[in-house]
């Protein structure tokens, strides 16, 4: 059996690259399952997704545990510990990272003993959460790398699974991936499938008896001075609204009450001014603003110019 | 055949478009959701005849199943969890007023703590309702269940709502092959629904009296409604065999898997059920006489069937996805009484609670079931109910609540410093 993880931000595709690979095992005559894992739905945040494929029916369920193939669209949630890329993760599983960095730097840094290739990054992204094509990018490169699915069934797939979003995105979606088929030419057939685990000699489960504890301790209610002013959500922020005070009408309460989250503060003299330790960054702002003075920018770039000293906040209103 | 791939949920909804359903009354909760949205899809494009309405809540929701299916159409519905136990005054109501309907609930773990994954909690409590329960492990099983469902349902010797139940995530949102059933023949096997004396018609106003006093009248109605339930025990297997000849799947009560010669035995519900079914090969190949009998029709109780099945066997180990609180795991309570006093009963049935709120269950640990209780069978004890759970997970719990604790301390400190701050 083909276990396959893939791992993302929510918006980059991942649940549309596990059906476009469960679909094009399907048309080879694969049994399939495939499932997106949701946690927080919010857009930037890490989801995974996973295909099962085999040619008896499938009978294991849930969460992969011991993947064949580990596919990372954004490697950023490499290092974070809830995203769980590295979970299960052994000297049989092949890893394929969208990165600008080497396989040599990764296999360094995560010193690891999976078989690493990189899907190149491409350089005009801004917003990570809407890394373009890289769903159909990642799903084109696993099909490669499994060696069992043809060019054209995956082409056919990818078409089957994007045809409701219309005939020039599917194309656009085909061109980019063809291209990281293509791409994964020199390990074509690296991963392998594996088995059942055996009953004769397995690793025996450490099953404790759970200890009775007072409800004091295990009633499950958190009491903590963490308030919604406390929290900083601005962290979750992937592009940043900027006012533009020379274009600002002064009309604060239309960008101030659309805000969602309540992150636009109105100074004494009627500026409005965003608050970014909470501005999550949903832009609802700048699509509202009547003179349309909020622009908008990639967190990185402004946290870049934050460093040269500019300074975004409304001070200078 | 043409198979395609399809989730449960979309397995759902096409079990309720090709039983030709009415009316569907619909209030959303994650995970069944998608349910109703593919419906209402089909209902906007004119490939289904049939009435949406959003209800402010399940309670309504379900009072509407009951009342439209009381006027002679064809209900379908769905719900999960929170949904399940909200309408829950009316889930029991209208079994009362014998009204025939199909309801999906994917299960999903109880509230509190609050979660999306699931276990059998919620459906348990329904157990008692005079709904019949259909336990289903795939998501073809959905799709197929949902018209045998309508079938025992309208049944005029049952009469009463049926939930068709599936698991969230690990079938809801799971995309398996489903072949689907061909609509012509689907409609000619579920066939006309036949209202009888249920005719409530918006022309011509009634009123419906559903009122006793007195434990006599009281204790005769609800004990019917337990023999019309009882009465799916002796024509199951009629609508099994026809949906067998006219689809080529066949269902039983309980789907066996290797228990012809089996001396040690899984017993359990639900999707989970399918990593059993691997679990058993593992075990045959390394030479253990080992079977599945997953149980499909919780609702009624295949006691009898039970009794057949299990007698002779060594020992069983009963896996229940639900806890009764202060009493253990359902599925075992139920087995061993089905089980009291037979001549040849396994001397060993097993509790083991796993699979809350979404948690797996390994191979390993299956495999260490088995073992297990072969033990206890070879010492002649028996053992002690198990939760299947790990030292790596409580450790992982105590990180947790050391966090909790380091936050609460938090709090104390700036409590302490605000009331010297009050003194001053």
């Amino acid at each position: 059996m083909f276990r396959i993880r893939f791992h993302g931000r929510g918006g980059q595709g991942m649940k549309t690259a596990s059906r476009i690979l469960g679909t094009a095992f399907f048309m080879e005559g694969y049994e399939v399952q495939d499932a997106p894992r949701y946690g927080a739905e919010r857009r930037g945040a890490p989801i995974f997704a996973y295909v099962r494929a085999d040619k008896s029916p499938v009978n294991e369920r849930g969460v992969i545990s011991h993947p064949d193939l580990v596919v990372v669209s954004d490697d950023t949630l490499v290092g974070m510990p809830a995203a769980g890329v590295m979970q299960g993760i052994n000297q049989h599983t092949v890893m394929l990272i969208n990165s600008h960095e080497s396989a040599k730097t990764w296999q360094h840094r995560l010193n690891t003993r999976a078989t690493i290739i990189i899907l190149p990054a491409r350089e005009d992204v801004e917003d990570r959460a809407e890394l373009p094509y890289i769903g159909s990018s990642c799903a084109a490169a696993c099909a490669a790398l499994t060696n069992v699915i043809s060019r054209d069934v995956f082409a056919r797939a990818l078409t089957e699974e994007l045809e409701h979003l219309g005939d020039d995105i599917v194309k656009q979606n085909l061109d980019i991936a063809l291209t990281a088929f293509d791409a994964m030419s020199p390990h074509v057939g690296i991963v392998k499938q594996s088995g059942l685990p055996s009953a004769t000699d397995y690793k025996k489960p450490e099953w404790i008896e759970l200890p009775y504890e007072s409800a004091a301790i295990s009633a499950p209610a958190i009491h903590a001075g963490v308030t919604s002013v406390e929290v900083r959500t601005g962290l979750w922020r992937t592009m940043r609204p900027i006012i533009n005070y020379e274009k600002c009408s002064g009309c604060w309460w239309i960008c101030s009450t659309y805000c969602p989250d309540g992150a636009i503060n109105v100074s004494a003299e009627g500026l409005p001014d965003i608050d970014y330790e909470h501005c999550k960054g949903c832009l609802v702002c700048v699509a509202q603003c009547p003179p349309d003075a909020i622009e908008a920018i990639p967190e990185h770039v402004a946290k870049e110019q934050e460093m040269s000293g500019v300074s975004f906040s409304g001070d200078k209103a | 055949m043409t198979r395609k791939l399809l989730t449960g949920n979309s397995a759902a909804a096409w079990g309720a478009r090709l039983a030709q359903v009415d009316y569907i009354p619909a209030f959303p909760i994650t995970p069944q959701t998608e349910i109703i949205e593919d419906i209402s899809i089909w209902i906007d494009n004119g490939e289904m005849d049939a009435r949406m309405v959003t209800l402010e809540s399940e309670h309504s929701m379900i009072t509407a199943a009951g009342s439209a299916a009381s006027s002679g159409v064809r209900v379908f519905t769905s719900t999960s969890s929170q949904g399940l136990l909200y309408g829950m005054e009316m889930v029991y109501t209208v079994a009362g007023w014998r009204v025939p309907f199909v309801m999906i609930n994917v299960s999903r773990g109880l509230s509190a703590p609050i979660t999306l994954e699931p276990d059998h909690n919620d459906i348990m409590a329904a157990r008692d309702s005079g709904f019949l329960q259909i336990h289903c492990a795939t998501c073809q099983e959905i799709t197929d269940s949902v018209l045998m469902a309508y079938r025992l349902a309208e049944h005029k010797e049952i009469r009463v709502p049926a939930i068709v139940n599936q698991d969230g995530f690990y079938l809801s949102f799971t995309r398996e092959p489903v072949e689907l059933p061909d609509a012509d023949k689907a409609a000619a096997f579920v066939g006309e629904f036949d209202p009888e004396n249920l005719q409530f018609k918006g022309s011509a106003p009634l009123s419906q009296a559903m009122a006793v006093l007195g434990g006599g009248p009281y204790s005769y109605f609800r004990y019917e409604a337990h023999l019309a339930v009882q009465r799916v025990l002796s024509v199951y297997d009629e609508i099994a065999d026809e949906f067998a000849d006219t689809f080529g799947r066949r269902y039983d009560m309980i789907d066996n898997y290797q228990m012809d010669d089996a001396e040690y035995v899984f017993v359990m519900m639900g999707s989970f059920a399918t990593k059993a079914h691997d679990a058993v090969d593992s075990l045959r190949n390394a030479g253990w006489k080992v079977g599945l009998a997953r149980l499909r029709i919780f609702r009624p109780f295949p006691q009898e069937k039970i009794r057949q099945l299990l007698t002779g066997r060594r020992a069983v180990a009963v896996i229940d996805q639900n806890i009764s609180m202060g009493m253990g795991g359902v599925l075992h309570s139920e087995f061993a009484t089905a089980l009291y006093g037979m001549k040849d009963a396994p001397a060993v049935l097993a509790s083991y609670i796993g699979g809350l709120g979404g948690r797996d269950i390994s191979q390993q640990e299956f495999f260490e079931m088995i073992n297990e209780i072969k033990q206890a069978c070879d010492k002649g004890e028996i053992p002690h109910p198990r939760l299947l759970y790990t030292q790596n997970e409580l450790t992982e719990m105590r990180k947790l609540q050391a966090i909790a604790q380091a936050e609460h301390a938090d709090i104390n400190q700036s409590e302490i410093k605000q009331k010297e701050t009050n003194k001053k």
